[in-house]
């Protein structure tokens, strides 16, 4: 049962529409927002909950749970809500329709988040790449600005909220959110020790709460039409609608807003027009972004496109950023590319991430030739496994499991590359350092 | 209190510490690269992983705040595994040239390679190179050791005030460096050296000279300035090698100045290592017999009052009290120890000391200076007012040249007298902020003394700090900076009387005072000769702090024990062994034998030898030293010490305080635009 526009939160997501905010008003944003800001700061968080939403930029944790973590009582300190828009995953491309297709979905997300957490400001920080989107952003917000929609008195509601956009400069790392905070200060986005997590000292060292773009912007519609339905769509504890990029061997590429726990090969072939060559052609799908682990065909079969259901294949949904893989792909060097992407985007703060990052990614391309023993294939998996949860942010766990879904499904595959290039080439010339080196 | 349970021992710790605390205290030792306890926390190292009960991955130990009732394994099989991938990530990338590393021997990632290294690599790859930086000519970089623990650039953040340091470029190509190349500029740059827990920094001048195990090492204190630091000196075959601090909290914590480090190579350069005595107009090498023969023979028939000592500002108070009481014996009453012409009044300890204390100044919650620049002064005491600045809550006046760079904010209140007299009159806007202080302080530079209405400076910046709650009777808030380590000393065993004029012999104990009596006999001890000595007519050779077991007073008025490290060069003798032996041939036998019997002298002389250390005090009487606090002239305070690095007769012989001398240019140019 796919999801019907009428529940379709996004009805702009193609852009076939005005994004102004005329027309936005006219699809029903903006649609008495003054009367659900007057509801007041817990009905939200408690609608926010009751409706089951988990954000939306991959770690999936409970929106209304991290909401209701600020300080109900300001200390003194201001309030702050940071928007993470520096969607630079690979894959993904969710955040990027939003922008610059239907900005005020965000802009009005913005405000009812800012009153649930008592934030008088925000902060929207975009990818630095998305320069366009950042402009047709900061036009949505200057209409709302001229509107009396942002700003002191905000909507009528007597509630003061000013909303700004800051530019990234492109680096991966500052998606998370604590190096994004750094990274708005105007530091090195470096990721920071937690705890204090940054609803005790974020930005400035100010109570913040950090959220995707696809988070915020879902709110106001689920507000308006309630809880139960948007809790309606999707499995228990999954629910609610998703924006899916589909993308790689597929007929039709394409970011779809669809039903949470929606099965994956129904998700593919009804939106993307199916898989290049058919079903049957399907290698394997890495379900949500780069950094989950691939699944092979076998597993997509029947996989649901939830959190819970990815999690038991030991993937995940990530940014439900679908990247589909046919029989022509050569999994090894596509595993190497996203290696090569993950030491080049590491900050280099911990130990474990900078380092092994850079061997993952030389083991990774030896692999690609078959240059390699294959003990060197648990060499490689070791590797991993110390990276994996030894460091201080989670884009660590994120760069090596792309390595270890390859390994764990495909290892055959590695194996015969090895057994190919040494009945070609022979044995590979062992690279052993030398002492004095 | 946090109830901890670390292995099975349960502790109590104050809530909000860290694991790794904890851990410390119950006697588990930590593993850690990028933890320092006077640091901020950086957690990126990951060396000091734990594990925690409940918690699903191991723990950064350094970052980790404690929870009542947590359970800690830091033996655990995931502990072991977590560090042991660690530490081979570290030596990956990290050349294996331990045998030609300085730091090899005394290095952390050595010691802990041994607890959880591998013994053979698995790394097949081509290792990293990192370009080497220049930082000046103290600190020798090989940055392919780097392991990115970030110590040194947090180290020049925030304790030495320069944030010169930072990493460039992301993960595997992060470097340390300071970006568009050029020497630190700062005084403290040595510790960086300490901090550094792998051979990426090590100290340029000690290259290649020595191992740490072929160290012979001494604990004394340094004199080159007048902090007082603690330090460690490392000798081989009787010669100093390098010179190192040692923790003492109440001084120096753990640092360390630049001068004090490095200058040491000026002890085996332009030494006085024989006697000599003039002789038809020009010096001749003589014996210690010739040598003392021709004072004895000058001496006959000189009435005490014709016989003037003067003591310098290196002297130790062991030979301050030989020389005083050989002066004593020969009925002289003319003693001086303040060559620079500082009007310091020695009348009560409290006038000529820093009373507050240095750990002292953390308590301080508002702070005047005046005439003085403590960072070229004593940069180890400017980082503990850094400290405390950083801290926040402490307004900082400064009376004096104006846009200096002290590494913290302050207020400049003017360039000199005319600022002086409105704050003793009580009527400057600053006054309002020292009256609201609980613990004022207020610093004089000793230079500010040093002019012709010196002793109407003291008397103005005691009455600024009567009229402004600095003096009560828990908290002492005058306190006199001093320059070198011996200028306290002297002045507890009254070496004040003051010169009469007309002087015919005068003994200069590593004294250069600016003009000599015309005529008169010189006769010169000490161990750098430099102009004073040239003039001499008997050369003396004395010993330098290395070299002799000596009481040493800071500006604290803390009484502190160097012992002898290396013996003096040639036939230079300990200062108080040449005047006792001397006393002897000029019948004037000084009673004492030994160090034991000269100590026990000195605490009778002055009670406060009899101790050992600081003893905090209040101020119990206010009244303020002689001097009309109102005849203070307009004229601006100039700053007294304008050449850091060569400062002392000891480091203008220092061939590393030369280069850092050019380097570095005058410091006193550095402004803070720069």
């Amino acid at each position: 049962m796919a999801l019907t526009d009428k529940d379709r939160i996004f009805t702009n997501l193609y852009g076939l529409h005005d994004w102004r905010l005329e027309a936005a008003r006219r699809r029903g944003h903006w649609d008495g927002t003054k009367a659900l800001i007057e509801k007041g700061r817990d009905w939200i968080i408690e609608e926010v909950k009751n409706s089951g939403l988990r954000g939306r930029g991959g770690a999936g944790f409970p929106t209304g749970l991290k909401w209701s973590f600020m300080p109900k009582q300001s200390d003194g300190r201001p309030h702050y809500l940071v928007v993470n828009s520096d969607e630079s995953e690979p894959g993904t491309c969710k955040d990027r329709d939003i922008l610059r297709h239907d900005p005020h979905t965000l802009v009005e997300g913005c405000l009812i988040a800012g009153v649930a957490m008592g934030a008088h400001a925000g902060y929207i920080y975009v990818r630095g790449e998305y320069y366009n989107e950042h402009l047709v952003l900061q036009a949505a917000i200057d209409e709302a600005y001229a509107a009396g929609l942002l700003g002191p008195n905000a909507c009528g509601s007597g509630w003061d909220f000013d909303l700004y956009v800051h530019r990234g400069a492109g680096a991966y790392i500052c998606g998370e959110e604590t190096a994004l905070i750094e990274s708005l200060e105007g530091k090195k986005g470096m990721p920071r020790l937690k705890p204090p997590f940054p609803a005790a000292v974020g930005l400035y060292g100010c109570p913040s709460t950090v959220n995707n773009v696809e988070t915020i912007a879902v709110v106001p519609t689920i507000l308006r039409r309630g809880a139960a339905w948007f809790a309606g769509f999707g499995r228990p504890k999954n629910s609610g609608t998703k924006i899916f990029c589909i993308q790689g061997h597929v007929n039709k590429p394409c970011n779809v807003e669809e039903e949470m726990s929606i099965p994956l090969k129904e998700l593919i072939e009804r939106h993307a027009g199916g898989v290049r060559g058919g079903w049957d052609n399907l290698l394997a799908v890495i379900p949500g972004g780069s950094s989950t682990p691939m699944i092979p065909k076998k597993i997509c079969d029947d996989v649901l496109m939830d959190f819970d259901a990815l999690r038991e294949h030991r993937t995940g949904l990530g940014t439900a950023a679908v990247i589909v893989m046919d029989k022509s792909t050569d999994l090894i060097k596509a595993i190497a590319r996203l290696a090569a992407f993950y030491k080049h985007e590491s900050c280099g703060q911990c130990t474990p991430c900078r380092e092994g990052m850079g061997w993952q990614k030389r083991l990774m391309d030896r692999m690609v030739e078959g240059r390699a023993e294959v003990e060197e294939i648990d060499v490689l998996e070791q590797v991993t496994r110390q990276i994996e949860g030894h460091t201080i942010c989670a884009l660590a766990d994120g760069g090596v499991w792309p390595v270890q879904g390859l390994i764990r499904h495909f290892r055959p595959l590695m194996e015969e590359r090895i057994a190919a290039y040494k009945a070609s080439k022979g044995s590979p010339a062992p690279t052993l350092p030398m002492a004095a080196e | 209190m946090a109830k901890v349970t670390v292995d099975g021992i349960e502790v109590e710790v104050p809530n909000g510490v860290s694991v790794l605390q904890a851990c410390e205290a119950a006697g588990k030792e930590i593993p850690r690269f990028c933890y320092h306890e006077r640091l901020s926390v950086a957690g990126n190292c990951r060396m000091c992983l734990v594990e925690v009960e409940k918690a699903p991955k191991p723990i950064a130990s350094c970052a980790y705040p404690v929870a009542d009732g947590m359970k800690v394994f830091t033996d655990s099989e995931m502990v072991r595994r977590g560090r042991r991938g660690v530490m081979e990530f570290l030596l990956i990338n990290h050349p294996l040239d331990c045998p030609i590393c300085d730091q090899g021997g005394e290095c952390d990632l050595q010691d802990q390679a041994m607890a959880y290294g591998l013994d053979r690599s698995r790394y097949m790859e081509e290792k990293r190179a990192v370009k080497d930086k220049y930082m000046g000519p103290l600190v020798k970089t090989i940055m392919t050791r780097c392991i990115q623990c970030t110590r040194c650039v947090r180290f020049a953040t925030e304790v030495a005030g320069v944030p010169e340091l930072g990493a460039t470029n992301r993960g595997e190509n992060m470097e340390i460096g300071t970006y568009v190349e050029k020497a630190l500029t700062t005084e403290l740059s040595g510790n960086l050296i300490d901090i550094c827990p792998v051979g990426a920094l090590t100290s340029r001048p000690y290259a290649f000279v020595s191992r740490p195990w072929e160290l012979r090492k001494t604990d004394s204190i340094d004199v080159l300035d007048a902090t007082g630091t603690n330090i460690r000196v490392d000798t081989r075959s009787g010669e100093v090698l390098r010179i190192l601090p040692r923790t003492n909290d109440d001084v120096n914590e753990e640092w360390m100045a630049d001068r004090g480090r490095f200058a040491f190579d000026g002890l085996k350069r332009r030494r006085l290592d024989r006697p000599w005595i003039r002789k038809n107009g020009k010096l001749q090498p003589a014996s210690w017999a010739e040598a003392f023969a021709a004072i004895a023979a000058k001496l006959k028939g000189v009435p005490g009052e014709k016989i003037g000592a003067v003591a310098g500002p290196l002297v130790d108070a062991e030979a301050a009290l030989a020389l005083r009481d050989l002066m004593a014996a020969l009925g002289s009453r003319n003693l001086e120890c303040r060559t620079d012409g500082a009007a310091v009044d020695a009348s009560r300890r409290d006038f000529y000391t820093f009373n507050t204390g240095i750990a002292g100044i953390e308590e301080a919650d508002a702070l005047l200076i005046i005439g003085a620049n403590p960072r070229i002064e004593a940069p180890v005491i400017n980082a503990r007012i850094r400290k405390r600045a950083v801290a926040g809550g402490f307004p900082i006046g400064f009376v004096g040249p104006r846009g200096l760079d002290l590494t913290y904010g302050h207020d400049w209140l003017g360039e000199g007298g005319v600022t002086l007299r409105a704050l003793a009159a009580g009527t400057h806007r600053f006054n309002e902020l020292l009256r609201v202080a609980k613990k004022p302080m207020l610093i004089l530079g000793r230079g500010a003394l040093a002019r012709a209405d010196g002793e109407a400076v003291l008397a103005a910046a005691w009455k600024i700090a009567a009229g402004n709650n600095m003096l009560q009777p828990e908290w002492h808030g005058f306190n006199l900076l001093h320059h070198f380590g011996g200028q306290v000393a002297p002045l507890d065993l009254g070496f004040t009387g003051g010169l009469a004029v007309g002087l015919e012999v005068l003994w200069l104990l590593g004294a250069e005072p600016p003009a000599l009596p015309e005529g008169a006999f010189v006769i010169y001890q000490g161990h750098h000769g430099e102009a004073a000595a040239g003039r001499a007519d008997v050369i003396l050779p004395g010993a330098a702090y290395t070299e002799k077991d000596a009481t040493w007073v800071n500006t604290e008025g803390r009484v502190q024990h160097g012992r002898l490290a290396v013996y003096p060069p040639g036939e230079a003798r300990e200062d108080w062994k040449i005047l006792r032996a001397l006393s002897e041939l000029l019948g004037h036998r000084l009673p004492y034998d030994t160090l034991d019997a000269l100590r026990a002298k000195l605490a009778e002389a002055n009670p406060v030898f009899a101790g050992h250390g600081f003893v905090p005090h209040g101020c119990a009487d206010t009244s303020g030293p002689t001097g009309d606090p109102t005849a203070v002239s307009d004229a601006p305070f100039a700053l007294a010490v304008t050449n850091y690095w060569q400062a002392d007769p000891i480091s203008r012989a220092s061939a590393t305080m030369a280069e850092c001398a050019r380097v570095y240019g005058a410091p006193q140019a550095r402004l803070a635009a720069e």
